[in-house]
C-alpha cells in the first residue's frame, strides 16, 4: 500500500506546491512545516529546472530565485533529510526528467526511498515514456505519478489504469499559474477514472482561493495549489512561512 | 530509420507534458497519411518549385576550389530559395499539413528569425493567422528579421525568460501550444522536440541531399566524397545528409557552433561539449551541468545558440556515420568574409561555420575529390552584426 493514501485519510486532502531554495533551503524548510502543520496533507517538493517547460511565469520565477540562490539536487536531499525530521506526512517530489536523468535514476530515486520521499512528479514524462523510471521507481517503492490533462480524453482510462500512488488531474489547459475560472468538464474526467482505478485522484493548475479549492475537491479527492503558494513566498521571502500556513489552513478548512 | 515512437537508437522519444499527447498523436496519424496522398505531395512540390524557387542550385565554387588547392567544392545553394534559407522546405510542409489538419494558426520560435520569417510567409500565403516567439535578446540582434516578421503579418512576441535566446523561444511556444491546440499547430523549425517532429522537419528537408544527389551525378557522374553542414538543431544539416546516409563513402561532417572555443563556457557545441540528456520533448545530447540544468549557450550565430541538437544527429554520431566538428565564432566570421570575397556569394553566419571547416578540409584532400557546402542561407541578415564584430559601428 502506498504512503501516499494516508494524504486522502483526512477527509479531501489539501496539496501544496513548493520550490525547494526560494529564496533558500532555511525558509523552504520552515515552509513546509508551517504548511504541515496547518493542515496540509501531502507536500509537492519542487526540484528548480532551468527550463521549466510547464510551468507559467510565477514557478518559472521560482525556478531562477532557487538556481540562482546556488540550489542543487544534493542540497535538497540533505534539506528533505532536515524536514523528514519533524514533517511526516507524505512528501514527492515534483521535477522534470533530466533532473531525474541526469543525476542517475537509480541514483535518484533509492535516494528518494532512503530519505523519505513517497512519489514523483514529472510533467514531461507522459505515459509512453514512462518506462524510464518505472522500473527503478518500482524497485524502490516510489510512485510515480501520472498526470491526465482536459485533452486526455480516449487516453484516460489508459493511464489511470495503470497509475499509482495518486492521480493529478491538470485542470486546465495551458502552464501553470492562478485563473479566475476553471472551466473544463472535470467531473466527466473524474468519473472516467473512477470507472478505472481505486487510487485517489487530485485537481491542480489554477487553483488559488478556498471557493475554488472546495469546488474542486468536492468533484475529485483533493486539490493541489503551487502558483499561490509561491506568490505568498515571493511577496514575503524569509517571513513566509507564517502567511503560507495561515493560507494553508484557510485552504484546508475551506476543503475539510 | 525511425523505431517505435519515433527513436534513433537511444535518442528521440516523446517527453512532453500529457496536454500535448493527443495534439502530437494526431499530427503524426495526419503525417502518416498525407506524406503517400499523391495531391498532398503534387501541391507541395508546386509550391517549392513555383513559390520557393526550388530545386536550388549547386554550384561548382572554382575560385575557392583553385585557392583552397585540393577538393573541388560545389555549393549547395538554400540560399537562393525564397525567404533566404532551407528554413521554407519544412515550413511549406508543415503549413500545408496543418492546413489539411484544419488548423487556422501557426506559431513558431526562431533564433536567427529565419525560420520566423519562413513560417510568416507561409502564414501569409494560406492565409492563416501566425505567433513567432523569438528569445528578446535576438529581436536585438536580428532586428530586420523582426520586422519582416510583422510586415508578414505576424505577430512577434519577445521572450524575456532565460537566456531570452532560441531556447527559450522554443520553451515559451511549447507553453503556449499547451494553452491552444484546437486550432493550432506549432511549426517547429528544427529537426528536434518530441516525436514525430524529428521526422516530419527531416523529411521535408531531405529534398536538399535528394537534389545534392541528382545534380552530382549530373554534373560528375558519381557521388560526393563529404557533405558539409552547419549544426545547431540540425535541420539543414539533416536534409543534407539524408539521401546519402546509406552511401558509406560519402563523409558527412556536421558543423557546430563553438562560440569562443570548446574549452570555454561561450560555447554551443553540444556534441563535442554536451552529455545525454532529455529536453524539449527529446532524447538527446545537451549542453549542461552535472545536475541537468541546461547551460547558456553562446554563439554568434543565432540560429546556431541552442543548447542541444536533434536526435537523429546523436544518433548519427553515435554510430559513427556523421562526424561533427566545432568551428568558433573567428572562424565562422573569417569564412563569411572569405565566401563573399572569393564567390561574390555572402552566406547566412551559420552557413559559414560549414565553410570554414571545409576551409580547412579542402586543402587536405586531393584535387580527384569532391565536397558539397550547404549554404544554408544567405547573410544579408548578418552584415550589420559581423561589421560590429570588426569593431564598425553600424546599423541597421
Amino acid at each position: 500500500m502506498s504512503n501516499i493514501n494516508k494524504a486522502f485519510a483526512n477527509g479531501k486532502a489539501f496539496i501544496p506546491f513548493i520550490t525547494c531554495g526560494d529564496p533558500d533551503l532555511q525558509t523552504t524548510l520552515q515552509a513546509v512545516k508551517a504548511a504541515a502543520e496547518n493542515g496540509a496533507d501531502l507536500i509537492e517538493l519542487g526540484i528548480p529546472f532551468s527550463d521549466p517547460t510547464a510551468e507559467g511565469p510565477v514557478i518559472q520565477g521560482a525556478n531562477i530565485r532557487a538556481l540562482n540562490g546556488g540550489v542543487t539536487t544534493d542540497k535538497i536531499f540533505d534539506l528533505v533529510k532536515e524536514i523528514r525530521k519533524e514533517v511526516f506526512i507524505p512528501m514527492v517530489f515534483m521535477t522534470y526528467a533530466n533532473v531525474v536523468f541526469s543525476y542517475g535514476a537509480e541514483k535518484f530515486i533509492s535516494t528518494c526511498k532512503e530519505i523519505g520521499i513517497d512519489g514523483l512528479i514529472l510533467p514531461d514524462l507522459p505515459y509512453e515514456e514512462k518506462d524510464e523510471f518505472l522500473p527503478v521507481c518500482q524497485k524502490y517503492g516510489v510512485d510515480l505519478i501520472s498526470l491526465i490533462a482536459p485533452t486526455s480524453a480516449d487516453r484516460i482510462s489508459m493511464i489511470a489504469k495503470e497509475a499509482e500512488g495518486f492521480l493529478y488531474i491538470v485542470s486546465s489547459l495551458g502552464v501553470t499559474g492562478t485563473r479566475s475560472e476553471i472551466k473544463t468538464d472535470l467531473a466527466s474526467i473524474v468519473k472516467i477514472v473512477r470507472e478505472n482505478t481505486n487510487i485517489p485522484c487530485a485537481i491542480g493548475f489554477g487553483i488559488s482561493t478556498p471557493e475554488q479549492a472546495k469546488k474542486m475537491s468536492d468533484i475529485a479527492d483533493g486539490a493541489i495549489v503551487g502558483s499561490a503558494i509561491i506568490k505568498i513566498i515571493e511577496k514575503y521571502g524569509k517571513d513566509s512561512p507564517k502567511y503560507v500556513g495561515e493560507y494553508v489552513k484557510s485552504m484546508k478548512d475551506a476543503i475539510r | 530509420m525511425t523505431n517505435k515512437n519515433g527513436r534513433f537508437g537511444i535518442h528521440g522519444g516523446q517527453y512532453i507534458p500529457e496536454t500535448l499527447m493527443n495534439a502530437v498523436i494526431e499530427l503524426e496519424e495526419a503525417y502518416n497519411f498525407y506524406k503517400n496522398d499523391k495531391q498532398f505531395n503534387d501541391e507541395l512540390t508546386a509550391l517549392f518549385n513555383d513559390y520557393a524557387g526550388r530545386p536550388s542550385r549547386l554550384y561548382y565554387a572554382e575560385k575557392m576550389t583553385a585557392d583552397l588547392g585540393g577538393a573541388k567544392i560545389y555549393l549547395k545553394r538554400e540560399d537562393l530559395n525564397h525567404t533566404g534559407a532551407h528554413k521554407i522546405n519544412n515550413v511549406l510542409g508543415q503549413a500545408l499539413l496543418a492546413k489539411k489538419m484544419g488548423k487556422t494558426r501557426l506559431i513558431a520560435e526562431t533564433g536567427a528569425g529565419q525560420h520566423g520569417v519562413a513560417t510568416a510567409t507561409a502564414a501569409a500565403l494560406m492565409g492563416m493567422e501566425c505567433v513567432v516567439f523569438m528569445g528578446e535578446e535576438d529581436t536585438k540582434r536580428q532586428a530586420l528579421n523582426v520586422y519582416r516578421m510583422r510586415l508578414l503579418g505576424s505577430e512577434v512576441i519577445p521572450v524575456k525568460t532565460g537566456t531570452a535566446t532560441l531556447k527559450d523561444a522554443v520553451s515559451e511556444a511549447m507553453r503556449e501550444w499547451t494553452s491552444r491546440i484546437d486550432d493550432t499547430h506549432y511549426c517547429l523549425g528544427s529537426v528536434m522536440g518530441p516525436h514525430p517532429f524529428p521526422t516530419i522537419v527531416r523529411d521535408f528537408q531531405s529534398v536538399i541531399s535528394k537534389e545534392i544527389k541528382q545534380q552530382m551525378l549530373e554534373k560528375e557522374g558519381r557521388l560526393p566524397d563529404a557533405v558539409l553542414a552547419c549544426v545547431g538543431g540540425g535541420s539543414n544539416a539533416i536534409g543534407s545528409f539524408y539521401h546519402f546516409i546509406e552511401d558509406k563513402d560519402v563523409q558527412l561532417i556536421g558543423c557546430e557552433a563553438a562560440g569562443r572555443g570548446i574549452d570555454t563556457f561561450e560555447t554551443a557545441a553540444t556534441m563535442n561539449t554536451g552529455s545525454l540528456g532529455i529536453f524539449h520533448g527529446m532524447k538527446s545530447y545537451f549542453c549542461q551541468d552535472k545536475y541537468g540544468q541546461i547551460a547558456p549557450v553562446y554563439s554568434i550565430s543565432a540560429g546556431l545558440d541552442y543548447p542541444g541538437v536533434g536526435p537523429e544527429h546523436a544518433y548519427l554520431h553515435d554510430i559513427g556515420r556523421a562526424q561533427y566538428v566545432p568551428v568558433t565564432d573567428e572562424e565562422a566570421v573569417c569564412a563569411f568574409e572569405y565566401l563573399a570575397k572569393t564567390e561574390g556569394i555572402i552566406p547566412a553566419i551559420e552557413s559559414a561555420h560549414a565553410v570554414a571547416y571545409a576551409m580547412k578540409l579542402a586543402p587536405t584532400m586531393s584535387k580527384d575529390k569532391i565536397i558539397v557546402i550547404t549554404v544554408s542561407g544567405r547573410g544579408d541578415k548578418d552584415c550589420a552584426a559581423i561589421a560590429r564584430y570588426r569593431g564598425e559601428d553600424i546599423h541597421e
